[in-house]
């Protein structure tokens, strides 16, 4: 019900008594303030994290190997781990379809040169999967393919920085460069999230770098991503069932961590999954504490300014006031308060936030912002909160008797 | 207009109570101009609480424009309050942040009058006291003299049955009390019952009837020679 001279009565009442209004005001404006903060700032170490992640596939896990450092089965410890074509496609036959992409890596490193131009660049020799387990983007010409694999071909993939070291702002796709003395043809040129460094990178079919450098089936690593209707505690039971089948497979002790590990990046996402729990529940916390405090401001001022009030209460029930419409007025004023000083807390803070933006990356904070379903239960806790300080304490003012009220001072 | 039968009130003080009011029958007609005397403690004021229905009476019957009034709620007191009585206080009781014409106006705000018909009705009752020209100042701006004509104006701004005023003039010097007690009189003298309470001989010398209280009882009340004047 919309009452005009209510809101009349009302406004006068605020505006004749500014200090009080400001001071109820500011309490929740402040509470409201800081529960923005507090969350945006959450939510901007929540993006930093999921942006550290960003380089590598999310379902990827590593299978890498170094030297034992325990004795098994006779055999000595120091021994060198050297995983080869068999245990990748030990991995491919064995664990199918729990796999969604699977590639083995043979790391070189490799002297390119174009003309007079010539560096060292570190090269990952690959099957075609990785491009998606890298999230390596395709700039120019393609990625390496089945069939790549199947001629042994003569071909390189290049990044951006070494595209831009070899050849300038001049083309390079299906130029021929000079790879340790044999010539290969660039088919591709890419970039990628993960730095500088990724960008200096070069890939050629795996095929075709164990026959050229050793011509053997050695592999240096396998990357798995598994299937992503995996679970993450059935991705991480996955990973260590594969950890305890290779070690098997190789003749390595079960516990030895230093001879093969598997990385599982499943084990990390659950790491920061629940780190990132943790931190919401104690923000959670201490948000709602400080959106208490605020109400309970908001609280004692309302007594405060109840009190102070008593005896024109009682003037206002002499001349005719009803207790629902005194009850009423400073339900509504107190509402009214605390719904423009909450909002004007809550967009303080935004601006705030927005303010801030990426500013803060250093800090391990990204574009912290709140999300409107946090924004909209906080207004109306505010607003309920209004409620219930203005009516407990008008409802007892209501009830006072006039004469009571009026001696009042 | 106010009639009274066999009244009590008595307050709890602690374990034992305190009776005030032992008894008073009082009948007063309409457009009467009765002043209640009596020293403090005599139970002047709680008679005119319990007649203004500010306070409840615990015996006897008391009847306000032929009502009976019995077991009344806040809201019907209310509601009555804001019908027939116009309140007079010792204090002002003007509340601090309105206008003169905005404390006049408020009880036509509780008699859901719309606002320019109460502002309307409210500078004629300004008018009629002689604060016409003041209308917009705050109440400390004004003289306690003014305070109280604003606060008869607020009295009268709903055309009540009667006025109740509570040592009207206690607070003011003998120039302003002449001023407020010519201001009653004039408006007994359009037909408004006036129920004034005082300690002040002169004062209640200028009304048509004295009632003397005394420790709860009523022990005189007689016509003045103002009534036989008349």
């Amino acid at each position: 019900m919309f009452d005009i001279d209510r809101w009349r009565e009302i406004f006068q009442s605020i505006s004749k008594n500014k200090l009080r209004s400001v001071m109820s005001g500011f309490t929740v404006a402040f509470a409201i303030l800081l529960f923005t903060l507090l969350f945006g700032i959450v939510s901007g170490l929540s993006n930093s994290f999921k942006d550290a992640f960003a380089d590598d596939a999310q379902n990827s896990m590593f299978v890498r190997v170094w030297k034992t450092t325990k004795p098994y089965k006779g055999l000595q410890t120091g021994r060198r781990i050297q995983l080869k074509n068999n245990d990748f496609d030990y991995v491919k036959d064995e664990y199918d379809g729990k796999i969604e992409l699977l590639t083995a890596r043979v790391n070189r490193n490799v002297n390119i040169s174009y003309k007079n131009n010539q560096d060292n660049y570190s090269l990952r020799a690959v099957h075609p999967d990785h491009q998606f387990l890298e999230k390596t983007i395709i700039d120019e010409g393609r990625y390496i393919n089945q069939r790549d694999l199947k001629e042994k071909a003569k071909v390189i993939v290049i990044g951006r920085l070494v595209k831009e070291d070899l050849f300038g702002e001049k083309p390079a796709l299906w130029k021929r460069v000079n790879v340790n003395g044999i010539s290969y043809q660039i088919i591709g040129i890419f970039s990628d999230e993960g730095g500088d460094n990724e960008e200096r990178m070069t890939y050629m079919p795996i095929t075709t770098a164990q026959m050229i450098y050793g011509n053997n089936d050695e592999i240096n690593s396998i990357n798995i991503g598994y299937n992503p209707d995996l679970s993450l505690d059935e991705a991480i039971a996955f990973g260590n069932k594969l950890e305890r089948d290779l070690r098997k497979k190789l003749n390595i002790h079960p516990d030895d961590q230093s001879a093969l590990r598997v990385q599982n990046m499943a084990e990390a996402n659950k790491g920061v999954g629940s780190f990132m729990l943790a931190l919401y529940f104690i923000v959670i916390f201490i948000g709602s504490g400080t959106l208490v405090a605020g109400i309970i401001g908001i609280s004692n001022i309302m007594i405060f300014v109840i009190k102070e009030r008593t005896k024109e209460f009682g003037i206002r029930k002499a001349l005719g006031a009803q207790p629902s419409s005194i009850v009423g007025m400073v339900v509504q004023e107190s509402v009214l308060i605390t719904t423009i000083a909450g909002y004007l807390g809550l967009s303080l803070g935004t601006y705030i936030l927005s303010q801030i933006g990426d500013s803060l990356e250093d800090y391990f904070i990204t574009n912290p912002s709140v999300s409107p379903g946090i924004v909209i239960g906080a207004t109306v806790v505010l607003i309920l909160s209004g409620l219930i300080a203005g009516y407990v304490p008008a409802k007892r003012a209501a009830k006072i008797k006039p004469i009571v009220a009026l001696r009042a001072d | 207009m106010i009639e009274i039968k066999k009244l009590h009130k008595s307050y709890p003080i602690g374990k034992d109570s305190l009776h005030v009011l032992k008894g008073i029958d009082l009948h007063i007609k309409e457009g009467e101009f009765v002043s209640i005397m009596g020293s403090s403690g005599s139970g002047k004021s709680t008679l005119l609480n319990i007649v203004g229905l500010l306070d409840e009476h615990d015996e006897g019957e008391y009847y306000l424009n032929g009502q009976l009034i019995k077991n009344l709620n806040e809201k019907k007191a209310a509601i009555l309050r804001n019908k027939f009585l116009g309140f007079v206080f010792q204090s002002f009781n003007l509340i601090s942040y309105k206008t003169a014409l905005e404390n006049v106006a408020l009880p036509l705000y509780y008699k859901g009058i719309p606002r320019k018909e109460r502002l309307k009705t409210a500078m004629e009752y300004l008018d009629k006291v002689g604060l016409k020209d003041w209308a917009n100042h705050l109440p400390n701006e004004l003289s306690g003299g003014q305070k109280q004509r604003v606060a008869i104006a607020r009295a009268l701004v709903t055309k009540p049955k009667v006025v109740l005023a509570d040592e009207p003039t206690g607070a003011l010097d003998s120039t302003t009390t002449d001023n407020v007690m010519d201001l009653l009189r004039d408006i007994n003298n359009d037909g408004m019952t006036v129920f004034v309470i005082t300690h002040e001989e002169e004062v209640a010398a200028q009304t048509k009837r004295i009632v003397r209280l005394k420790d709860g009882i009523i022990i005189s009340d007689e016509l003045t020679s103002k009534s036989k004047a008349v």
